[in-house]
């Protein structure tokens, strides 16, 4: 509430740690736990978008649903408008529950499919007691007109929308309550490409008109590139890679980075650059490799790389890379 | 000299009018009218459209494995060299499957069984068309994972799908694919379900094959990158109708038909240098029709900027050249003009 907190950071994370603790092999080894976020740092300003990008497995997800307390962090600091959420109890937690939101990937799964789509969307309003009954009513045709679904819709069930029209209810059900933030967690990847320009166009309307904040989730680089103010590459964990879209794409420092926009099928027109391609798979979270977490992939890996782990440092002004080498 | 361009142009796989019809509720849905192509040696053909489109219908209706009832084709020729797949015998098909034709799956982890190792499945496929050993025939196995690049293929032959990653376990459909040296390779959204890393792997590795072995590949997927990646022909399809066909570059380039117009517009697409402001991205309205209650005329019309009266009757196909061909009405009026 203070006057910084205005037009500067909504969310700020530092070092934040998710850990999931697996089934032992026998009843005297030790618990596996495998390392889904391994001390991962980003703030995000009121009205932009950080765009989250990497292969399954990167705890790019479970990043996002630590922020909202969805799962619980194991370590490290999350401040949302100031408040310190990792201290919170649950029925603190409660009321900031309104202001934060998110977008599922699939919204096939995501929607009671016993619930019409009117209930869906004045469930949250439900839940935290807004306005009487008449006024719960309103909203929701509001909120129907605002995403683009037509009033008569309220009363048909999820399966009778297409996939695309599903993720309206689900954005409509996400701005229900008036959110500042909102994950978006993979939101188009689940739809065919002429219902994800509607989609992402949806999004960048509602962010301007309701000045909101974004987390976006995405395997997809062409639609980071296009929403995005900024972008963190996530590899096993960690953040690789942080800086502004222009410099991303214009000067990726990072040797995975560079790997994954040039794996990235471009069309023909563009340049035919050297192709990078990597070797290999992610390596297993459980046991994750010995120092730089990129080694076993990349192609300049060097004894350093073995044995000790690159900090996230700024390069440039703006540009922050977990890299042991400049980059010519 | 001649024998080489005659092997280019003799087409493997050509397919004449294929029409599918569903009984959904007794009342007959027509899922794919008329589509026609031809596959031509060494080449590969993408088929590209939205989900519900019929591109896999296609392909299952190629091999006939179209799930009947309720699915029935009602018409057209499949010719794999001359011979019509539809009417061919059981006996004849299933021993066509896998070994002259064959097909890649989306979901590498529900196409293979979860309970056998990944060489007893190989091995199967093998058995199932040649007349060899058991022992023999995991020698070749071995020799197939080593081709599709899997490392340690003697350890790996030995472990069950459960064990592999995403991009291991589509490495090993491809060669339980490939176990017969198929002529033509049917790959069902093949990259869908990997990172884009893995995705480049793989289509690297279906390239390199198609060079070794001279197979015809028709890659069946969404995704139009994949398309410029690996086609060098390509096929677009909506609500079951073949609208568009051209060879990579005019599709690409001088596509005609709005839909592939809108489609190739509406993806965002990586630019070297992204502008600060996120501009719009052109959207195609509305959504894929609604094949129960099929209205007449172009199943596009409604959602069509450039739809006029006309378009209440269904277009037929114009024919621009060899294999190349619109079905849009603008296209008649352009060539009428």
């Amino acid at each position: 509430m203070s006057e910084s907190g205005h037009n500067s950071a909504l969310l700020e994370v530092e070092d934040l740690k998710v850990q999931f603790k697996l089934k032992r092999e026998s009843l005297l080894s030790a618990q596996p736990i495998l390392h889904a976020v391994d001390g991962v740092s980003f703030i995000i300003d009121r009205g932009k978008t950080l765009g989250l990008v990497g292969e399954s497995g990167c705890g790019k997800s479970t990043s996002g649903l630590a922020l909202l307390g969805l799962v619980t962090p194991s370590h490290g600091k999350l401040l949302f408008d100031g408040i310190d959420l990792s201290s919170l109890k649950a029925e603190q937690m409660f009321p900031i529950r309104k202001r934060m939101q998110i977008i599922f990937q699939d919204p096939y799964s995501s929607l009671n499919p016993r619930q019409t789509a009117g209930d869906i969307v004045s469930e949250p309003l439900t839940i935290h007691q807004v306005g009487m009954l008449g006024e719960r009513k309103e909203r929701v045709s509001e909120l129907f007109a605002m995403v683009g679904l037509r009033q008569n819709q309220k009363e048909l069930y999820p399966h009778q929308f297409s996939g695309g029209q599903r993720q309206r209810i689900c954005i409509a059900r996400a701005l229900a309550l008036n959110p500042e933030f909102i994950v978006c967690d993979e939101p188009v990847s689940a739809l065919d490409v002429a219902i994800q320009a509607q989609v992402l166009n949806l999004l960048c309307k509602l962010q301007d008109e309701l000045d909101l904040t974004y987390l976006f989730i995405s395997h997809d680089l062409a639609v980071i590139q296009h929403v995005c103010d900024e972008i963190a590459v996530m590899y096993l964990g960690t953040i690789v890679e942080k800086t502004t879209r222009r410099q991303l794409f214009n000067e990726p420092r990072h040797p995975y980075t560079k790997a994954l926009l040039s794996a990235v099928l471009q069309n023909q027109e563009s340049k035919r650059t050297e192709r990078i391609r990597l070797v290999g798979d992610i390596p297993n979270p459980i046991n994750k490799p010995t120092g730089c977490r990129f080694h076993t992939r990349c192609r300049y890996a060097e004894d350093v790389c073995r044995s000790v782990e690159p900090k996230l440092a700024e390069k440039y002004p703006g540009h922050w890379e977990a890299c042991h080498f400049e980059t010519e | 000299m001649s024998a080489v361009l005659d092997r280019q142009e003799i087409s493997v796989l050509s397919v004449e009018g294929l029409t599918v019809d569903f009984d959904v509720k007794g009342r007959s849905v027509n899922i794919l009218s008329e589509v026609s192509f031809d596959l031509k040696s060494g080449e590969t053909l993408g088929i590209i459209g939205e989900s519900g489109c019929g591109k896999s219908m296609t392909a299952l209706a190629l091999l006939r494995m179209i799930p009947s009832p309720p699915g029935r084709i009602t018409g057209g020729k499949v010719l794999l060299n001359d011979e019509d797949l539809l009417k061919a015998t059981k006996n004849r098909i299933s021993s066509i499957r896998g070994k002259e034709i064959s097909m890649i799956f989306q979901e590498p982890m529900t196409s293979l069984n979860p309970v056998y190792t990944v060489g007893n499945q190989i091995v199967e496929t093998i058995r199932r068309h040649k007349l060899i050993s058991r022992s023999k025939a995991l020698e070749e196995a071995v020799e197939l994972l080593r081709m599709v690049q899997i490392p340690a293929p003697d350890r790996r032959i030995s472990e069950y799908p459960h064990q592999l990653s995403g991009g291991m376990r589509q490495r090993v459909m491809i060669a339980m694919a490939l176990a017969c040296s198929p002529q033509v390779l049917i790959a069902d959204e093949p990259t869908t379900a990997l990172d884009v890393t893995v995705q480049a792997q793989i289509f690297d590795l279906l390239k390199e094959i198609q060079e070794q072995n001279g197979t015809s590949i028709i890659l069946i997927t969404h995704d139009f990158s994949a398309v410029t990646e690996m086609a060098d022909r390509v096929l677009v399809m909506y609500a079951g109708h073949k609208i568009e066909e051209g060879t990579l570059g005019q599709i690409t380039d001088e596509a005609k038909h709005p839909y592939t117009r809108g489609l190739l517009r509406s993806m965002p697409e990586i630019k070297s240098d992204p502008n600060e402001y996120r501009e719009p991205l052109p959207e195609i309205p509305g959504a894929v029709p609604d094949l129960i209650n099929r209205q007449e005329g172009c199943p596009f019309g409604p959602r069509c900027s450039f739809a006029m009266a006309k378009c209440l009757q269904m277009p037929q196909s114009y024919a621009l050249g060899e294999n190349r061909s619109v079905k849009c009405w603008l296209t008649q009026q352009e060539n009428a003009a």
